[in-house]
């Protein structure tokens, strides 16, 4: 592989960086650790699409339903 | 404010959502701040070192890199959260803002992952594989990302404030863009993003010359400590300046398109020509808020009840009142249900649907009103609103004098005032009162938002749509369930930061 291409040398940058962190090995586990958090538990048990769920072919109506009925 | 919390189901619900909501805001706003600050601080350090190729700079730059990058980790991703919820909690909104609230977000999570997962690893990674200039570039660019990320987010919550650049399609029940630049270059989000930017550049002068002070306190790192608080100092006065400016700039732009929020703002509840600002209730600045206001120290200043009544103001413009603006927007609504019956409806020949659609059209600039059953729920929080907005006001102008007299202490100016005194070695109070103004500043900060989105309730979107139209139709123990989930996992992240900072800064630069 060629050393002086910009493919190797972005790939060296980042393989390099990551292999020699100290305090980024924390600051990585902890943004792993959030993201799982996010993505795997709330997203996933709390944060449904609420419309997809309740209308899932006809959001338009069930939102036009929910604004006229709600200025009665 | 959250009187329905607990009485009944959907009063709570909507209650629940808007506390969930302002939570997670202020937490992400607990970070978001610093990592625009610090990354003019530690840009201009490493331009220092550019020039310079002093190792001593290289050190400080990347000391004030690594606090920034804690920083940073720490708060990424906690904005997602907010997205989360408009899905979940506020369906009705979200599905009526359309792609209007939806291409900013899309704008700014593209350019900040490309930007910033570019250049933050040359950042950190680079310094022995690129050539100096292009780490310093990427330094910059890092904040500027952060920066570009900003306006987009701000761009989203100016649309809020002032609607523009769109038309209802009442077929899809959204509001479509029918002008990007409008929406994007609104002069509205224009001032918030000056005004927002230059303050959180105050939060990471605030936090550089309060760790510099702790230095000094404990008699280390003296050198670096003086020069960065330099530079922090000097980032701070100029930011504390702007955002005087930038802040007249916002006021004068609430005073045009949300008043109420404005007289929420001055408690001000008869309003007329030539204005007092009050410092506080019974002690005022002549004319000010006129002048704040509307650049005129004779400007006519609506109150609270002038709106709700209805006022003319001095050019002859006149303001309908909120009873006929409620008339006004109960006809859009009815007009709203008219046209999507007469479209569904096969005997119709279209002139029914086209008769509705001109009823709604003419009417649809007060859509939100027909929600409104009485017009005193027009009014915003008008304690927390002007105590918020004098925190906000005041601790500014104290970061003016902070920073003035930080500035002169580390350049010695003048000479005769600091020669017997070296900044380097006061008493130790007064690095103890430059520590305690970085919560200070977080709460003048947080204090800006409390002010921008307390005082425009009840609207999610301003005039369109009210907090309790834009709520999904969902119970409301699920929300606080994750209400709670959500304030200790901030609260962990935030002691987990606390935590990394302050073992990063007693360790010091490696110099």
């Amino acid at each position: 592989m060629n050393k002086k291409g910009f493919l190797y040398r972005a790939f060296d940058l980042y393989y390099d960086g990551f292999r020699h962190m100290s305090l980024g090995r924390t600051l990585w586990t902890v943004i792993l650790i959030k993201l799982f958090i996010i993505f795997a538990i709330l997203k996933v048990f709390f944060f449904s699409d609420f419309l997809k769920q309740k209308a899932p072919d006809n959001e338009a109506g069930y939102v036009a339903t929910e604004l006229i009925d709600r200025a009665q | 404010m959250f009187n329905h919390l607990l009485l009944d189901i959907d009063a709570s619900t909507i209650d629940w959502s808007r506390a969930q909501f302002a939570l997670t805001a202020i937490y992400h706003w607990l970070f978001v701040p610093l990592t625009l600050g610090l990354a003019v601080i530690m840009g201009i350090m490493e331009t220092c070192y550019y020039r310079t190729k002093d190792e001593f700079w290289k050190q400080t730059a990347k000391f004030w890199q690594k606090l920034f990058g804690i920083n940073f980790a720490m708060g990424v991703a906690t904005g997602i959260i907010l997205e989360f919820e408009f899905g979940t909690n506020w369906s009705n909104y979200s599905w009526f803002v359309g792609d209007i609230f939806g291409a900013p977000l899309a704008v700014e999570g593209i350019v900040a992952f490309f930007m910033e997962s570019t250049f933050v690893a040359v950042m950190y990674f680079g310094w022995k594989k690129v050539s100096p200039g292009f780490h310093l570039a990427s330094t910059w660019l890092t904040g500027l990302g952060a920066t570009i990320s900003a306006w987009w987010i701000l761009v989203a919550n100016a649309w809020m404030q002032y609607p523009v650049g769109c038309e209802f399609n009442p077929d899809t029940m959204r509001n479509e863009m029918v002008s990007f630049a409008e929406v994007a270059l609104s002069p509205f989000a224009v001032s918030k993003f000056c005004h927002t930017v230059t303050s959180a550049w105050i939060i990471g002068a605030v936090f550089c010359v309060g760790v510099c002070c702790w230095y000094l306190l404990k008699k280390r790192e003296t050198k670096m400590a003086l020069e960065s608080m330099k530079i922090g100092a000097a980032v701070g006065l100029a930011a504390a300046l702007l955002t005087g400016v930038t802040g007249h700039k916002s006021g004068m732009d609430v005073a045009e398109v949300q008043p109420m929020k404005l007289a929420a703002m001055e408690a001000l509840y008869d309003g007329g020509t030539e204005q007092g600002l009050k410092i506080v209730e019974g002690i005022e600045i002549p004319y000010g808020l006129s002048l704040m206001a509307t650049n005129d120290p004779h400007g006519f200043v609506p109150g609270i009840n002038d709106i709700l009544n209805g006022y003319t103001t001095a050019d002859g413009k006149t303001e309908i009142s909120v009873d006929e603006k409620i008339e006004r927007g109960k006809k859009a609504i009815a007009a709203l249900s008219g046209y999507r019956a007469a479209k569904f409806a096969s005997s119709d020949d279209g002139s029914i649907a086209a008769a509705h659609l001109k009823v709604l059209k003419e009417n649809m600039p007060y859509f939100g009103y027909g929600y409104i059953k009485d017009k005193n729920a027009m009014i915003p929080p008008v304690a927390i609103n002007f105590w918020a907005f004098r925190v906000m006001v005041g601790m500014g102008c104290l970061f003016i004098l902070f920073f003035a007299v930080v500035l002169a202490g580390a350049y010695q100016f003048p000479k005769a005032l600091w020669k017997k005194r070296d900044i380097t070695a006061l008493p130790a109070w007064h690095y103890w009162v430059a520590i305690a103004l970085i919560p200070l500043a977080y709460i003048a900060s947080e204090s800006g938002w409390l002010v921008a989105e307390f005082g425009r309730q009840p609207w999610t979107i301003q005039d369109m749509l009210p907090t309790w139209a834009s709520v999904s139709d969902i119970q409301s123990s699920s929300i606080i369930i994750t209400f709670f989930l959500f304030l200790i996992l901030f609260t962990t992240m935030l002691a987990v930061e606390i935590n990394i900072m302050l073992n990063q800064i007693k360790k010091g630069p490696q110099l």
